[in-house]
């Protein structure tokens, strides 16, 4: 296109921008739904939050419980358990920090900063290994807790990683008590 | 037609990669340099609208699959899953649905536009024809995807439509096992139609870069039907017909977008929203609108063997179109005889599409016998006779000529000041 040095030119080139604004805004407003429809859809993010009946797990006991597709331990610990997690000096753990979303992200790793307050009897924690993703076994290994059978973790009663290549204790999920014995994950 | 062109790129990386695959200059050549008559009115846009629905489709159908469940306990209700819980799951399903009515609607004016304006005379039967089997997988395509929601109609569809083959004299019946896969339209059905509602849009892609490679050899005709004579004859494809192109698109989207907004189902049947059923027949089962006429043609012949064989026949047909057609004139507009004849056939198309819609009583059964009858007359009897008979208008010289005495005709305003 030949160029024209006066109003005429300025005002084909307004033309060309303007539409190529407007063109461009519809064309992101166009492409949206064609990305958007590969993000979790509804029945997805109803899965999004599992509610858990307190009441099913009696004390000594786990249960797991599927979310977001993957195990999720709830774990009624006895009055021993509780007090041989807190009995261990933080100095001893590989992963000083707590992993829990419920607090602060740079809590240390004390045995109730792993569970909420006045609960401290539930330890509810992601069962996904930290080392590359397995799903380790209760009440086995050499810490009372939980041992990966993949690449031999160890993690105490607390879910604290004591020996072995994962790098963090078990992750705990975001999840908040809705009645005394009722909690919602996720 | 030129199909060369002599454009240096600039850019070193553009040069770098067309000079192992020319591709650049082939964009440049056939799209943006390509000589095009320049008087080519609006019905010339069709091309270009059925390549945008082309992909609109493609890409929606894509898209779709990624959260369809082509198996028969399951299909229904992940066209709802769809519909309810993917994120704009149902702006993506009724885009595909009304696409497909987009499509054809499109398909239709761009043949009938062929039809009246000689495009499919010689040098252009390949091209023609490459058009016919073209909307043959068209047909194919949108029959089978119908299929797939697994709605009451649905599965009568294809039900009705997969039984005709069992007319074929001796393997009929063998024909129709082996098309369902079992003894009658059932999941193993479903599955294959699925596979093949997926394949055959990508052959559709295929036959189309033929269509155009045909349509470059010769290049475009124009509503004279007069051959290009010179380059004062045509102008380069862009900017001129890619903005004419884009125009038409544009409102041609925003006709699509009045039906996928604000009407969705209204092209479509209310009973395909209830789950298949194999044990109760809906009261009445129609196909969708764009297969009305052809139902019409098909239903109008009482023996069912010459039925099947005159709806294939009526497509089959504009195979023969270029040699039907007798007449040494392209185009209807210097041809008063032939354009009537032109128009009585669009409306004959319409009264078979209406006649379809109806259960086959009464009058419907005559009136879609005359139809039925006028449409192949049509191409059968007044194409070969009105081509010889009929005395064409004086055409113009060239094409420029025709614009510039159009000029002419036309009141001048006086020049801006």
């Amino acid at each position: 296109m030949s160029t024209i040095d006066n109003a005429q030119g300025n005002r084909r080139d307004f033309l060309y921008i303007a539409t190529g604004v407007v063109g461009g805004v519809g064309a992101v407003l166009a492409v949206w739904p064609f990305i958007d429809q590969m993000n979790p859809d509804a029945s997805v993010l109803a899965l999004s939050a599992v509610d858990v009946d307190l009441d099913n797990v009696a004390e000594g006991q786990s249960i797991t419980i599927k979310w977001r597709g993957n195990p999720v331990f709830v774990r009624h610990r006895t009055p021993r358990e509780i007090a041989e997690a807190r009995a261990v000096p933080l100095a001893d753990l590989p992963d000083p920090v707590a992993r829990n979303p419920n607090i602060a992200e740079n809590a240390p790793a004390s045995d109730d900063n792993r569970v909420i307050e006045g609960k401290e009897q539930y330890l509810v924690q992601i069962g996904v290994c930290t080392h590359l993703g397995c799903v380790p076994i209760g009440e086995a290994g050499d810490y009372g807790g939980w041992f990966c059978p993949c690449h031999g973790s160890h993690y105490d009663l607390a879910g604290r990683i004591r020996k072995g290549p994962a790098p963090e204790n078990l992750h705990i999920p975001k999840y908040k008590y809705l009645t005394d014995k009722r909690i919602q994950i996720g | 037609m030129s199909g060369h062109s002599s454009y240096e790129f600039k850019n070193p990386v553009a040069r770098w990669v067309d000079s192992r695959l020319p591709i650049l200059t082939m964009i440049r050549a056939q799209g943006m340099e390509f000589p095009t008559p320049k008087n080519l009115n609006y019905w010339w846009t069709f091309g270009g609208i059925l390549a945008v629905m082309m992909v609109i489709q493609i890409i929606t159908g894509i898209v779709l699959v990624m959260h369809f469940t082509p198996e028969a306990s399951m299909a229904f209700n992940s066209t709802e899953f769809i519909m309810r819980d993917v994120n704009y799951g149902w702006l993506l399903r009724y885009m595909h649905a009304n696409g497909a009515s987009m499509f054809f609607l499109a398909v239709y004016i761009h043949i009938f536009r062929g039809m009246y304006y000689g495009s499919h005379k010689a040098p252009r039967e390949i091209l023609w024809m490459l058009g016919v089997i073209i909307l043959l997988v068209m047909m194919a395509t949108s029959f089978m995807g119908y299929v797939l929601p697994w709605g009451q109609m649905s599965f009568w569809a294809a039900k009705v439509i997969t039984n005709l083959f069992s007319a074929v004299p001796f393997f009929g019946e063998t024909i129709v096992t082996w098309l369902w896969g079992g003894f009658s339209v059932d999941n193993a059905t479903l599955q294959r139609f699925f596979s093949l509602h997926y394949l055959l849009p990508f052959v559709l892609v295929g036959l189309v870069v033929l269509h155009i490679w045909a349509l470059h050899v010769p290049g475009n005709n124009n509503p004279t039907g007069v051959e290009v004579k010179s380059g004062q004859d045509t102008v380069a494809f862009h900017p001129y017909y890619t903005m004419k192109d884009l125009f038409a698109i544009v409102a041609f989207l925003v006709f699509y977008a009045a039906f996928v907004f604000f009407q969705p189902n209204l092209l479509g049947e209310p009973i395909n929203y209830v789950p298949a059923d194999p044990l109760v027949t809906p009261p009445h089962i129609v196909p969708e609108w764009y297969f009305l006429p052809y139902y019409a043609i098909l239903r109008a012949i009482p023996d069912k063997l010459l039925g099947v064989i005159a709806m294939f026949a009526s497509i089959l047909i504009l195979l023969a179109l270029p040699w039907l057609d007798t007449s040494k004139v392209r185009s209807g507009t210097y041809r008063p005889i032939f354009r009537q004849f032109f128009w009585l056939l669009v409306l004959d198309s319409i009264v078979l599409g209406i006649v379809g819609a109806n259960p086959p009583e009464g009058t419907w059964i005559i009136v879609g016998r005359i139809a039925t009858f006028w449409y192949f007359a049509h191409f059968l009897i007044i194409l070969p006779l009105v081509g010889l008979l009929e005395t064409p208008r004086p055409l113009p010289s060239s094409i420029s000529d025709a614009v510039l005495s159009k000029k002419k005709s036309q009141p001048q305003a006086a020049p801006g000041e």
